[in-house]
């Protein structure tokens, strides 16, 4: 287990060095000038001059890429050209936000993909299948930004029940701040309960022609019993695999929600940041996520081994 | 939420109950999220907005776009242009206590002409010394007689910082700036909100009436008037044209408008590298055809429901400077292929037409398209995001390019920058020294009949006969919207929100 661990640990360094790389190079390739972005109308060749001195901007890319390295070595993501704020301080301010609304999702996204796929697996060919079905295509195929709009005037405009957009802390006010995030996690928690859905039906499927479920029900168990307890705990493995990819996924941050909502995380702030060729914030952010990303399939790995023996040679 | 404001009210008339006045707060929606709030280093449209509230300027502007006081409480002009003598107010605070005096102003416009990254500098470079006269008047000493400067003094150059708080913070200071507007900077959560509160010292505190003001800055336009008709906003800035019914069926909603201080127009390559080799930038005549092709009047209609203002000139129709002796030519497509024919061009024309990417600038461009195309021009459409378009209208790589310029309060600061000779956004580097000294001599002149005069040879040379770089399509208006509670709202033409004398009911 110690080898395992240590192995998967130092295979960490060259990822993470090539995903520097990639980050860095494929910035350079975006078109556009960030000192013209940045000085905006008021065009003055002398100001400009001064950005480019200022943000290193006339030094070739490979001197470039050595000093942000070096500055990220040593814990300095650099600074935001446009705001004059350490990345890392914004890269704080948003993580608990993203955090929040990626949690949210994902419980959504859990309590309805999977009672609803195994509903549909264990009532195959019934109205309760084509139901789930229908729900699975349609969240799917339907736009982000659609469904959230909707549902702005729905909850917002029409009913007055909740805020349209914006964002209140947790530790602010509770069950405000849950009020201004129910809906983008309905958004994005919709979108992957149908995913989750279609795979807990095709697993829910397998698992219930198995040996074993027959045997349990010669037992002569309860079918409840037969479907929760031994289908279930089988089908559920890459589900759950699933599940934590989709997590992953959504803490580098839901770019089209947060924009229809408001709501100030990861998405938006490198959308932002593109948009004004911002690139230390582009480049940290893009670099936190990516470790963290690593860092969640490294736990999954590591849950593999825990849970299946046979991994363990 | 229904349970929050029924708390919210019961606080509120608790707080009556016990002889406190309760706090009012005014929500507004802005189009986009302000940069550093730091009057020398910001350089956006949107954080001017917030600017207004937190930093009180030397000048303002009225609706007649006429210089009056606000820090300053009057100035005087040397008799040769080259020194002006500005009488500073009595018994102003900045945020921190304070006092703002001639020492505060020159502080000021010192760090403005020589704080490193200052996008201020170029507007005021004209300045070469400050002198402190007395403690309430300060001497500008310039290198030339500079009549834009006065306008200029009515935005952020003209904004007074604290200069203990600068001396302190330095480059940070942006992040809580210090400054003598009516309110005071409370916190920013980027991307989210910016709060300011009520300043207990503010000068001219009677006519302040709201407690606290809370900038929201929502995007998507949709989103921003369904807050707003939510109520979870009391005021939206720049909402879509296309949205004007809505905001005027809703009995809760008031709007108004103002037409801006910038323009919407083409800017066509002349001389900027290879592309520039074409008909339309080789030929007067071709440019006057092409011209021609446009209906402006049907662009306004359709794409922004009649609520902006068609022009041809750096300055709208309404504006003092506008030069009646050129007015905007209608469209007429069978003198357009007379010109077309006398330049001796046959065949079509195939140009690259270049536009950033957003619905309206979309909408414009395939408009104009068909409109060419009965003349004879072929624009080939080539959506661009807008970073990637600065620099490519940098290095001639279009032919024509659908870009705006936001305005401001003297013409010279629309027109100088664009058509002098290698002026820094001359983009398709059109050159005539006849137009550069006429520009310069208005520069000088402060009368507005006699520089209106000055201007007029340019504009019959720039516009009238298509000699110059710009085809000028239309002004926008200036959308804004909120609950009918808020009393005492106008719009002036630089898209401000002027908190002072707002009164929100309960």
């Amino acid at each position: 287990m110690f080898t395992f661990l240590t192995q998967r640990i130092l295979q960490l360094i060259p990822t993470l060095f090539c995903v520097s790389i990639l980050i860095f190079g494929l910035q350079q390739l975006l078109p556009g000038d960030p000192a013209l972005v940045m000085a905006g109308e008021e065009r003055d060749p002398a100001v400009l001059e001064q950005i480019r001195k200022q943000y290193r901007l006339d030094q070739p890319v490979p001197v470039q890429y050595v000093y942000w390295v070096k500055g990220v070595l040593t814990g300095d993501l650099g600074e935001s050209m446009r705001l004059k704020k350490p990345v890392s301080e914004l890269v704080v301010e948003k993580l608990p936000v993203t955090l929040q609304l990626a949690c949210m999702a994902l419980l959504i996204a859990l309590a309805i993909g999977i009672p609803a796929g195994i509903v549909s697996a264990v009532k195959r060919g019934t109205a309760w299948d084509y139901g789930a079905n229908i729900f699975a295509l349609w969240g799917i195929s339907t736009p982000n930004f659609w469904l959230g709009i909707l549902l702005i005037f729905l909850f917002a405009v029409t009913l007055n029940w909740l805020p349209a957009s914006g964002y209140v802390g947790l530790r602010e006010n509770f069950w405000a701040s849950i009020a201004t995030t129910i809906m983008p996690a309905f958004v994005l928690g919709n979108a992957i309960a149908a995913i989750l859905m279609r795979h807990t039906r095709s697993a829910m499927l397998q698992a219930m022609t198995a040996d074993y479920v027959r045997t349990a029900r010669a037992k002569g168990l309860a079918e409840r019993r037969v479907v929760l307890k031994h289908a279930l705990r089988n089908a559920l493995t890459p589900v759950i695999t699933l599940g934590a990819l989709e997590f992953g996924t959504l803490l580098s941050g839901a770019v089209l929600t947060e924009q229809i909502f408001t709501i100030p995380g990861f998405g938006k702030l490198i959308v932002d940041s593109v948009f004004n060729r911002d690139y230390a914030v582009v480049q940290g952010v893009v670099l936190v996520t990516a470790s963290t990303y690593i860092l969640l399939n490294l736990l999954a790995d590591i849950a593999y081994v825990l849970v299946n023996p046979r991994l363990r040679a | 939420m229904k349970s929050l404001r029924i708390a919210a009210f019961a606080a509120a008339f608790g707080m009556l109950a016990s002889g406190a006045v309760a706090q009012t707060t005014l929500r507004i929606g802005l189009a986009e999220d302000p940069d550093i709030l730091d009057p020398t280093l910001a350089r956006t449209y949107v954080g001017r907005i917030v600017f207004s509230a937190i930093c009180d300027k030397l000048f303002d502007i009225n609706e007649k776009l006429e210089i009056v006081p606000q820090l300053a409480t009057g100035y005087t002009v040397s008799p040769d242009g080259e020194s002006v003598t500005i009488k500073l107010r009595q018994g102003v605070k900045f945020h921190d206590g304070e006092t703002f005096d001639a020492e505060a102003a020159k502080f000021s416009l010192e760090r403005h002409l020589t704080m490193q990254g200052s996008f201020r500098k170029p507007e005021i470079a004209q300045i070469d010394r400050i002198e402190v006269v007395d403690p309430l008047t300060i001497r500008l000493a310039l290198k030339a007689p500079f009549s834009p400067l006065m306008a200029q003094l009515t935005d952020r150059a003209g904004m007074m910082v604290s200069p203990k708080a600068a001396k302190e913070t330095g480059d940070k200071f942006g992040l809580k700036p210090v400054c003598a507007g009516p309110y005071k900077f409370v916190e920013r959560v980027q991307q989210d909100r910016i709060v300011v509160e009520k300043f207990a010292d503010y000068w001219n505190k009677d006519n302040v009436h709201i407690d606290r003001v809370v900038y929201l800055p929502i995007v998507d336009s949709t989103v921003r008037l369904a807050n707003l008709r939510a109520g979870s906003l009391q005021m939206v800035e720049r909402f879509l044209a296309t949205d004007v019914k809505t905001v005027k069926e809703d009995k809760r909603l008031k709007m108004v408008s103002a037409i801006d201080l910038g323009y919407q127009g083409l800017t066509l390559n002349l001389a900027n590298g290879p592309k520039a080799d074409n008909p339309l930038g080789k030929s007067a005549k071709v440019r006057k055809a092409f011209e021609l092709a446009i209906d402006r009047d049907a662009i306004n209609q359709v794409v922004f429901n009649g609520e902006f203002l068609v022009g041809n000139q750096w300055i709208n129709p309404r504006n003092p400077y506008y030069q009646q002796s050129v007015p905007v030519p209608k469209r007429d497509v069978a003198k357009a292929k007379a010109l077309l024919k006398e330049a001796g061009v046959t065949g079509r024309v195939e140009l690259d037409f270049m536009v950033t990417n957003n619905p309206e600038t979309r909408q414009i461009a395939e408009m104009l398209q068909s409109m060419m195309a009965e003349v004879g021009f072929d624009l080939k459409i080539r959506v661009t995001e807008f970073a990637t378009a600065l620099k490519e209208a940098e290095d001639g790589n279009f032919q024509v390019f659908l870009i705006g310029w936001s305005g401001r309060t003297d013409p010279d600061g629309n027109l100088y920058v664009f058509v002098t000779c290698n002026a820094p956004q001359n983009n398709g580097k059109y050159c005539d020294p006849k137009t550069d000294e006429e520009v310069k001599k208005a520069r000088v002149a402060s009368d507005l009949a006699e520089r209106k005069k000055i201007y007029e040879p340019a504009t019959k040379r720039l516009v009238g006969d298509n000699e110059g770089p710009i085809i000028y399509l239309y002004h926008r208006g200036i959308l804004t919207a909120y609950t009918e509670k808020l009393e005492g709202y106008t719009q002036l033409p630089d898209g401000l929100i002027r908190l002072v004398g707002l009164k929100l009911k309960p």
